[in-house]
C-alpha cells in the first residue's frame, strides 16, 4: 500500500487522473486474503480460549456436584470414585514422585551430555552425537512405556527382589521417563550453552583456567537461566507424561491413610504401585465413559489441574529464557 | 569441585607480579604439580561428561534390543490336529479348494455352511482359506515362548525344557512380525492378531490431520510473519500463546477433543448431518481435528522459521515489479520456504503417529476388525494398539507388541529419513 501512496505523488496531475482509477482500486481480495490469514493465527487463541473454557465449565460441575467439594478435592486424602472420595492428593503425589525420579536422571545425565557436546566436543563427534539424543527424542512414549514394563520392571525386582518390587510401580516409571525427559533437558542447556559469548571463554583461558574450570566457573554460571528453563520445562513435560506412568506406574491410587512409617517407605522407596493424575485419566477414559457420570466430570477437574501446574511451569520457564536473551542478544 | 576449589585457592595464593626468575625451584615444582593435578582432574571430569553420553546411547541400544528380543525368537506349539496329517505337503503349498476340502473333511457341517453364508468359499482367498484350517482344524495352541537371546544362546536348554514339558509339542523359530502379522485384521488370540485396522485407521487420521493442520499452520505462520505488525498487542498475545500451547501436556489436548469435537460436535463429526446414522462421535473425524490442535503450534513454529529464513530482498524484487503482497507471497516467498514447511510438515506428522494419550480419551477403539471406510468410521490406530497389548499380562501380546512397535518405528525412521534427505536437498543460504 504505502508503495502505491508514493508512487502518486511524485506523478504529474494528467497521469494521475489517467491512472487513479486502477490505481486507487481497492483490492478486495488483498483484504479478504489478510483477514483468512488472520483468523489462522487466531485459532491457537481460540484453542487456548477452548482449554480454558472446557476444562472450567466441566469442573464447575463437578465441584458443584453434591458429592463432592472443591476444599474436599483439594484436602482429602483418598481418592475412590467408588465411594465418593475425591481427593486429589495421592493422584498429584505419584506424579510429583515420578516427576521427581525422572529429573533425578534426566538433569545430571542431560546437563552433562550438554556440556560435552557445547564444550568439549569437536563439530565431528558431535555430528556423530547428536542425532542419538534426536532419536531418542522421536521415539514414541507408548515405546518408552513398554520398555519400562518390559526391561526396567523385571530389571529392578531382579536387583531388588520381587517381594520388595510390585509389578507395577513408580520407580521403573520414572527411571524411564527419565530418559526420555534426557534429550529435551540436554538440547535446551545447550542451546544455552552455545549462546554464552566466546570472549567469555577465552578471557577464561587466557587467566590459565583449564577446560573444566572454564566450563563449570564461566560457562555454566552464565547460562543459568538458560539451564534453569531447560530443567522446568522437564519437569513440565515428566508431569504432563501419560502413556509411560499409564503403562508401568500401576491402576490405583496411592494409599495414604497408612500409618507414617509406611509412608515413608513410600517416599524412600518408591517399588510400589500408585496412579498418578495422567495415568488415571487414560485409565478411566479408556472404556465407554459415558457422560455427566461423576467420573467423567473428574476428568475435567484433574485436566484443569494438570493444566495449571504445566502452565505455572511453562511461563516460569518462558520467564527464565527471556532473561537470558535480554543478556547477550 | 572441592578438589578444583583447593587448587585455584592456591593459584591464585601465588603473588602474579613475582618474576618467574625469582622463585626457588622448589616453588616451581609444586606450581607444576597443582598445574598437572588440575589438568588431570580436568580430563577426568571430561571422561564424565562423555560418559553421560554413552549413559543415553546404551540406553537406546537396551530399547532397541529388548524389543528385537521379544519379536522374534522360539514357540512350543501343540496341536490339535497335526498339519502333517491333513496333507502330504505343507499346508501353504496347497491350492484353495485342496484347503476347503480339508475344512470341509475336518469340521462339523453345519460350521461350515455358516462360514459359506458369511462369504461363499467360491470368493475367498487362499490366505483366509488358509487361516480357516488353521484356526478351526490345526487349532494350535502355543505352550511358551521366548526371547530372541535366549533362543539364540540357550537354544539346547529350550529343547530339552520342550521335550520335558510339553511332549508332541513342535518347537519352531518364529518372528512375531510377518506378511501375515501385517496383513491381517484384530483378534483375540495373539497368534492370529494383526495390525491392519489399526495401521490403516492412524494412516487415515494423520491425513485428515495434515489436511487440517497443515493449511492452518501455514497461514497462521503467513500472517504472523508477513502481516502482523510485531508491535501489536494481539500479535504478540498471538505469538507467545503459540508458544505455551507447544508445551500443554498431549492428555489436555485428548480432554478437550472429548468435549468439543466428540460431545459438543457430535452431529458433525459423527457424521449425522450428513446422513451417517451408525456412528457416534469417537470418529476418525474427532481424532483428526484433536490432533490437529495438538500438532498446529510445530507446524506454524517451523513454517515461521522457513519463512523467515527467506531474504528480504526477494520481496522487494517482486514489489518493484509491482506485484502484491499476495502475489508476492504466493509466487515467491512460499516456494522458497516450501522445503522448509515440508520439513516441519513431516516432523509434524511424526509426532503425530506416536501420540497415544489423547487417542485413548477421545475414545479410539480398541478392538477393530474393519478397515476405516470414512473420516466417521470408528477406528482404531497403532499406538493404541501397542499400549493396548503392553497392558496385558501374557507374554504373547508383549510379543505382538513389540512386532507392532517395529512397525511403528519402521514408519517413523522413514518418515524422518524424508525430512533429512529434503532438509538436505533443498538446503540453501541466502
Amino acid at each position: 500500500m504505502s508503495q502505491e501512496t508514493l508512487t502518486m505523488s511524485t506523478m504529474t496531475g494528467a497521469a494521475r487522473a489517467g491512472q487513479s482509477a486502477m490505481l486507487k482500486r481497492p483490492r478486495w481480495g488483498e483484504g479478504i486474503i489478510q483477514s483468512i490469514l488472520f483468523v489462522c493465527g487466531a485459532v491457537s487463541i481460540f484453542t487456548t480460549l477452548a482449554i480454558v473454557f472446557v476444562l472450567g465449565e466441566e469442573s464447575l460441575l463437578f465441584f458443584g456436584s453434591e458429592e463432592v467439594s472443591l476444599i474436599e478435592f483439594v484436602t482429602a486424602t483418598r481418592w475412590q470414585p467408588k465411594i465418593g472420595d475425591f481427593g486429589i492428593l495421592p493422584l498429584m503425589l505419584s506424579t510429583l514422585l515420578t516427576s521427581f525420579i525422572a529429573m533425578l536422571v534426566a538433569i545430571p545425565i542431560g546437563l552433562s551430555a550438554a556440556i560435552f557436546l557445547s564444550e568439549y566436543a569437536t563439530p565431528r563427534t558431535r555430528g556423530v552425537l547428536k542425532p542419538i539424543l534426536e532419536i531418542l527424542a522421536g521415539v514414541p512414549t507408548v515405546v518408552y512405556g513398554y520398555f519400562a514394563v518390559t526391561f526396567m520392571t523385571p530389571l529392578l525386582r531382579q536387583i531388588f527382589g520381587p517381594e520388595v518390587v510390585s509389578v507395577y510401580n513408580m520407580a521403573a516409571a520414572g527411571l524411564v521417563m527419565g530418559v526420555m525427559v534426557v534429550p529435551l533437558v540436554a538440547s535446551m542447556s545447550e542451546d544455552a550453552l552455545a549462546a554464552v559469548p566466546r570472549s567469555l571463554r577465552e578471557a577464561s583461558y587466557g587467566l590459565g583456567a583449564t577446560k573444566l574450570e572454564t566450563s563449570l566457573r564461566v560457562v555454566v554460571p552464565s547460562a543459568v537461566s538458560g539451564i534453569m528453563a531447560a530443567v522446568i520445562v522437564g519437569i513440565s513435560r515428566a508431569v504432563g507424561e501419560t502413556m509411560i506412568v499409564a503403562l508401568a506406574a500401576g491402576a490405583g491410587p496411592l494409599d495414604l491413610t497408612s500409618t507414617p512409617f509406611q509412608q515413608l517407605q513410600i517416599w524412600l522407596i518408591p517399588f510400589q504401585s500408585g496412579e498418578t493424575m495422567t495415568g488415571h485419566v487414560a485409565r478411566i477414559s479408556g472404556g465407554d465413559l459415558s457422560y455427566n457420570s461423576i467420573d467423567y466430570n473428574s476428568i475435567f477437574a484433574i485436566g484443569i489441574t494438570l493444566f495449571i501446574m504445566t502452565m505455572a511451569l511453562n511461563l516460569i520457564s518462558r520467564y527464565f529464557v527471556n532473561r537470558f536473551r535480554e543478556v547477550y542478544q | 569441585m572441592s578438589d578444583v576449589d583447593k587448587l585455584d585457592a592456591s593459584t591464585r595464593a601465588v603473588p602474579p607480579s613475582q618474576p618467574r626468575a625469582g622463585r626457588s625451584s622448589a616453588d616451581m615444582d609444586l606450581l607444576r604439580m597443582k598445574v598437572r593435578n588440575r589438568q588431570m582432574a580436568a580430563s577426568i571430569v571430561r571422561v564424565v561428561f562423555f560418559s553421560s553420553i554413552l549413559v543415553a546411547l546404551a540406553a537406546l541400544l537396551v530399547l532397541v534390543l529388548t524389543i528385537a528380543n521379544r519379536a522374534f525368537g522360539y514357540v512350543a506349539t501343540t496341536y490339535k490336529v497335526d498339519p502333517d496329517t491333513l496333507a502330504p505337503m505343507p499346508l501353504e503349498e496347497l491350492e484353495v479348494n485342496q484347503l476347503t476340502a480339508i475344512l470341509g473333511n475336518n469340521i462339523n457341517t453345519n460350521v461350515f455352511r455358516r462360514l459359506d453364508r458369511e462369504k461363499p468359499f467360491a470368493e475367498r482367498d487362499k490366505a483366509d482359506v488358509l487361516a480357516l484350517v488353521y484356526e478351526r482344524v490345526v487349532q494350535p495352541k502355543i505352550n511358551e515362548t521366548w526371547g530372541l537371546f535366549d533362543s539364540l544362546f540357550y537354544a539346547d536348554r529350550i529343547r530339552a525344557t520342550v521335550a520335558e514339558k510339553y511332549p508332541g509339542a513342535e518347537l519352531i523359530f518364529r518372528s512375531w512380525i510377518s506378511s501375515s502379522f501385517i496383513s491381517s485384521p484384530m483378534s483375540s488370540q495373539p497368534e492370529y492378531a494383526g495390525i491392519r485396522t489399526a495401521l490403516l485407521g492412524s494412516l487415515a487420521m494423520i491425513a485428515l490431520t495434515m489436511l487440517i493442520a497443515v493449511p492452518l499452520g501455514v497461514g497462521a505462520a503467513i500472517y504472523l510473519e508477513e502481516y502482523a505488525n510485531a508491535k501489536n498487542r494481539i500479535n504478540q498475545i498471538i505469538q507467545t500463546n503459540i508458544y505455551n500451547l507447544a508445551g500443554v501436556p498431549s492428555i489436555i489436548y485428548g480432554i478437550l477433543g472429548l468435549a468439543v469435537f466428540v460431545r459438543g460436535l457430535e452431529s458433525v463429526t459423527s457424521g449425522a448431518v450428513f446422513g451417517v446414522t451408525d456412528s457416534n462421535g469417537r470418529t476418525i473425524l474427532s481424532a483428526s481435528l484433536t490432533m490437529a490442535l495438538l500438532v498446529l503450534p510445530l507446524v506454524i513454529i517451523n513454517a515461521q522459521e522457513a519463512i523467515k529464513a527467506v531474504p528480504y530482498s526477494f520481496r522487494e524484487a517482486s514489489y518493484g515489479l509491482g506485484a502484491t503482497k499476495w502475489q508476492t507471497i504466493l509466487n515467491h516467498v512460499l516456494p522458497t520456504a516450501l522445503p522448509g514447511i515440508l520439513t516441519g510438515t513431516i516432523l509434524a506428522m511424526s509426532r503425530a503417529i506416536g501420540e497415544t494419550a489423547p487417542l485413548i480419551v477421545v475414545g479410539a477403539s480398541t478392538f477393530i476388525v474393519n478397515d476405516p471406510s470414512s473420516p466417521f468410521s470408528k477406528f482404531t490406530a497403532m499406538p493404541i494398539l501397542i499400549y493396548n497389548w503392553t497392558a496385558r499380562p501374557q507374554e504373547t501380546f508383549r510379543h505382538i507388541a513389540a512386532a507392532a512397535i517395529i512397525v511403528l518405528m519402521v514408519v517413523l525412521i522413514l518418515l524422518n529419513m524424508t525430512a533429512i534427505l529434503l532438509r538436505n536437498r533443498f538446503r540453501q543460504v541466502y
